[in-house]
C-alpha cells in the first residue's frame, strides 16, 4: 500500500526577498573604440566579387611568368566575367585547361603567353574558342607554408 | 508560377567542368563503394546503360566502348550544388532546394522582374547557370509544384540548348498531361501507378479527367485530392522555403533537416558480428557529426541491416529497430552505445548483410534539450567539449582520424571502394583543380 502524507505550503511567501539583479553587473570604464568597431577584414570580400562563380586553381608551370602568376601560384577564376580582348583567362584547348591572355581583333582570336619560351596559340577560323572563367587575382607565397605535424613527422624519419 | 530547375547528369557535369576532355563522351559516376550507376552521361545512356545497373555486370560494356568510371565525389557534388543554387537565388525570392540537383522556385509575382516572358525568363536561368557554374540544366515552370515537375520532364527530352518547357495556359497544361504516364506523376509510386493501369487510366490526362470523389477515394483521400486539384493548375503543395545557409553548411536549413543518417553497402557481404559492429559504429559516428554540425540533437536512432535485394529467397531484405533515446544527444559515444544495442538485437547469426545504416531522427535544437531525470548537467557539459574537441581534430586532420575504439582499428576496414574517385577540386587544399601548361608547347 502507498501512503500519500499531504504538506501544507507556507502561505506567508510574499515576504520574500528576490534580488534585483542576478547576473554580474560590470561597472568599469567602458572601452573608448566601442563605438568604433568594425567587423575584421574579410579576405573573401576582396577575392569573391561572385563567390557562385569563383574557383581557384593551382597554377603549374611558366608560361604566364612575365603577367606576374608563377608556377604553385592559386589563382581566382571568375565565370560570371565576360572575357575581353587583354583579359588572362582560363581556356579549354584539346580537352586541357590552361592559362593565357585572350586577345580578340576582328574575327581574329589568339592565346598569348607571357614567356618568350612559349609559342602564341592562334585559333583556326571559325574554330570556337571555349573559356572556363577570367583570372581576376594571382596569390603568391613567397614563403612555404610548412605544415608542423607533417614537419615533425619529417624530422622523426629522417632521425630514423 | 513555380520553377523546377533541374540539373542534367549532375554528377557527370561536375566531374566535366574541371575535365573537359570528357566533354561528348560517355561518362558514368557509381554510387558509393562502386556499387552501381548513379549518374550517366547523354553518351553512357544512348550505349542502353541504366540507372542503377550493377558496376561489375556492365564492366565489359564500359569496357568496349571505353567508357569513362568515375567513383561518387560528394565533397565536389556538394559544393557545385551550393553553388547552382546561389545563382538561382538571384532569380527568384523563394528558392525550396529539394534534392543535391533539384530546386523549386518561386516565381509568382516575377512579371515586372521578368517582363521578357516566362519562357524567355526559364531561358535566362538555364543560361545563368550554365555560364556562371558550368553546369547544364532544364527548367520546367507551371503554376503547380506537380505540374512544374512534368514540365521539367518534358523539358529534359528535349535538345540540348533548349530544355526549357513552359505551361503557361491550359492548352499547354492539357498537352503536357496527355504526354505524361501516370507512374511518372511526382507522388505516384509504384503500387498507386499499377492499380491505375488496372483500371484503364494511364496517362496524367485519364487521372485528371476522373471526379475529384473519385481520386479522393482511390488515392490515399486528401493527398491525392491534393494531387488532383495539382494537376487541374490549382496550387496546393507551397514551396518550403529552404535556403542553405550563406556560407556555413550544404545542406537544407537545419530546422528543416527532418533526419540524419548514413548508411551504406558493403562490397562484399558480411556476417561477421565484429566488422558489423565496426561498420554501425562508423556510421553513428558519422550521423553525430552531421546532427552537430547543424546543432541538432537526436530523440530516436534507428539501425538499419539490409540483405541481398536480388537474393532468391522469400521475404524482406531490409530489417530495422527503432530506439527512443532517453533524452535527445549528439553524443557519439551514447549513440554508438545505442547503436550497438540495437544492432545485437537486430542482428541474426550467420546472416551476411550487404547494407546496414544508422538514422537519426526526432531532432531537435541542442540548446533547448530536455534533460533526463537521471541526468547530471555536468555530464552534458562534459560530452559537448569532448564532441568539440573531437570534430575539432577531425576536421583538422581528416575525417575520422580521431575515433571511438568501437569503429574498429584499422581505418575504415569494413569499407570498400571508391577506385575512380576524381580529386576534392574546390574543397580541399591538397586537392586543388591545377591548371598546367603542357609541355609540348614549349618552344
Amino acid at each position: 500500500m502507498t501512503r500519500i502524507t499531504p504538506f501544507s505550503i507556507s502561505t506567508d511567501w510574499a515576504g520574500l526577498t528576490l534580488p534585483l539583479f542576478a547576473c554580474v553587473v560590470p561597472a568599469g570604464f567602458p572601452s573608448p573604440a566601442d563605438d568604433h568597431l568594425d567587423a575584421p577584414l574579410n579576405l573573401h570580400e576582396l577575392l569573391f566579387a561572385h563567390p557562385a562563380s569563383t574557383f581557384l586553381a593551382r597554377v603549374t608551370g611558366d608560361s604566364m611568368n612575365g603577367a606576374g602568376i608563377r608556377h604553385n601560384d592559386i589563382i581566382a577564376v571568375d565565370r560570371a566575367l565576360e572575357a575581353a580582348d587583354g583579359c588572362i583567362v582560363v581556356a579549354v584547348l584539346d580537352g586541357e585547361h590552361t592559362v593565357k591572355r585572350l586577345r580578340r581583333e576582328g574575327t581574329q582570336t589568339w592565346l598569348e603567353p607571357e614567356n618568350p619560351r612559349y609559342p602564341i596559340i592562334r585559333l583556326n577560323e571559325g574554330s570556337e574558342l571555349i573559356i572556363f572563367g577570367v583570372v581576376t587575382h594571382v596569390i603568391h607565397a613567397f614563403r612555404e607554408k610548412r605544415s608542423r605535424v607533417l614537419g615533425q613527422v619529417n624530422n622523426l624519419r629522417r632521425r630514423a | 508560377m513555380f520553377a523546377l530547375v533541374d540539373c542534367n547528369n549532375f554528377y557527370v557535369s561536375c566531374e566535366r567542368v574541371f575535365q573537359p576532355r570528357y566533354e561528348g563522351v560517355p561518362v558514368v559516376v557509381l554510387s558509393n563503394n562502386d556499387g552501381c550507376l548513379i549518374s550517366r552521361s547523354d553518351e553512357a545512356k544512348a550505349l542502353g546503360l541504366k540507372m542503377g545497373d550493377a558496376f561489375h555486370l556492365v564492366k565489359p560494356t564500359l569496357l568496349e566502348h571505353s567508357v569513362k568510371v568515375f567513383s561518387s565525389n560528394y565533397a565536389l557534388y556538394g559544393d557545385m550544388s551550393r553553388r547552382v543554387v546561389r545563382v538561382l537565388c538571384d532569380f527568384a525570392p523563394e528558392v525550396e532546394v529539394y534534392s543535391i540537383d533539384e530546386a523549386f522556385l518561386n516565381l509568382g509575382g516575377m512579371r515586372y522582374w521578368a517582363p521578357e516572358g516566362l519562357e524567355d525568363y526559364a531561358g535566362r536561368i538555364r543560361e545563368t547557370v550554365k555560364q556562371h557554374v558550368g553546369i547544364p540544366t532544364a527548367v520546367g515552370v507551371a503554376p503547380t509544384k506537380v505540374l512544374a515537375k512534368m514540365a521539367n520532364r518534358l523539358a529534359r527530352k528535349r535538345t540540348e540548348q533548349e530544355r526549357v518547357w513552359v505551361l503557361g495556359n491550359d492548352a499547354q497544361r492539357l498537352e503536357a498531361l496527355e504526354r505524361t504516364a501516370v507512374e511518372d506523376i511526382w507522388g505516384i509510386g509504384h503500387r498507386y501507378a499499377r492499380k491505375l493501369h488496372e483500371q484503364n487510366i494511364c496517362t496524367a490526362a485519364a487521372l485528371a479527367a476522373k471526379p475529384r470523389a473519385w481520386v479522393r477515394q482511390h488515392l490515399g483521400g486528401v493527398v491525392g485530392e491534393r494531387l488532383w486539384y495539382e494537376l487541374h493548375g490549382q496550387a496546393c503543395l507551397e514551396l518550403e522555403a529552404r535556403l542553405p545557409d550563406d556560407e556555413a553548411t550544404l545542406g537544407p536549413r537545419a530546422t528543416h533537416r527532418q533526419s540524419a543518417a548514413c548508411t551504406r553497402s558493403f562490397t562484399r557481404p558480411i556476417a561477421d558480428e565484429q566488422k558489423l559492429r565496426e561498420a554501425v559504429a562508423t556510421f553513428a559516428a558519422r550521423a553525430a557529426e552531421k546532427l552537430r554540425a547543424e546543432g541538432l540533437a537526436a530523440h530516436l536512432l534507428t539501425v538499419l541491416l539490409g540483405t541481398d535485394r536480388f537474393s532468391p529467397k522469400p521475404g524482406p531484405s531490409t530489417f530495422s529497430t527503432t530506439i527512443a533515446l532517453p533524452s535527445a544527444t549528439n553524443d557519439t559515444g551514447q549513440l554508438t552505445h545505442y547503436a550497438l544495442g540495437a544492432l545485437k538485437r537486430l542482428r541474426r547469426a550467420g546472416t551476411c548483410y550487404t547494407r546496414a545504416g544508422v538514422v537519426c531522427a526526432g531532432l531537435e535544437p541542442e540548446g533547448r534539450v530536455q534533460l533526463g531525470l537521471f541526468e547530471a548537467p555536468e555530464a552534458r557539459q562534459k560530452s559537448k567539449q569532448l564532441m568539440e574537441a573531437l570534430d575539432t581534430l577531425n576536421k583538422r586532420f581528416g575525417r575520422a582520424k580521431v575515433r571511438y575504439a568501437a569503429a574498429g582499428t584499422k581505418p575504415l576496414s569494413w569499407q570498400g571502394r571508391c577506385d575512380y574517385v576524381s580529386p576534392q577540386f574546390t574543397t580541399n587544399w591538397e586537392q586543388l583543380w591545377r591548371i598546367g601548361d603542357d609541355a609540348s608547347r614549349k618552344v
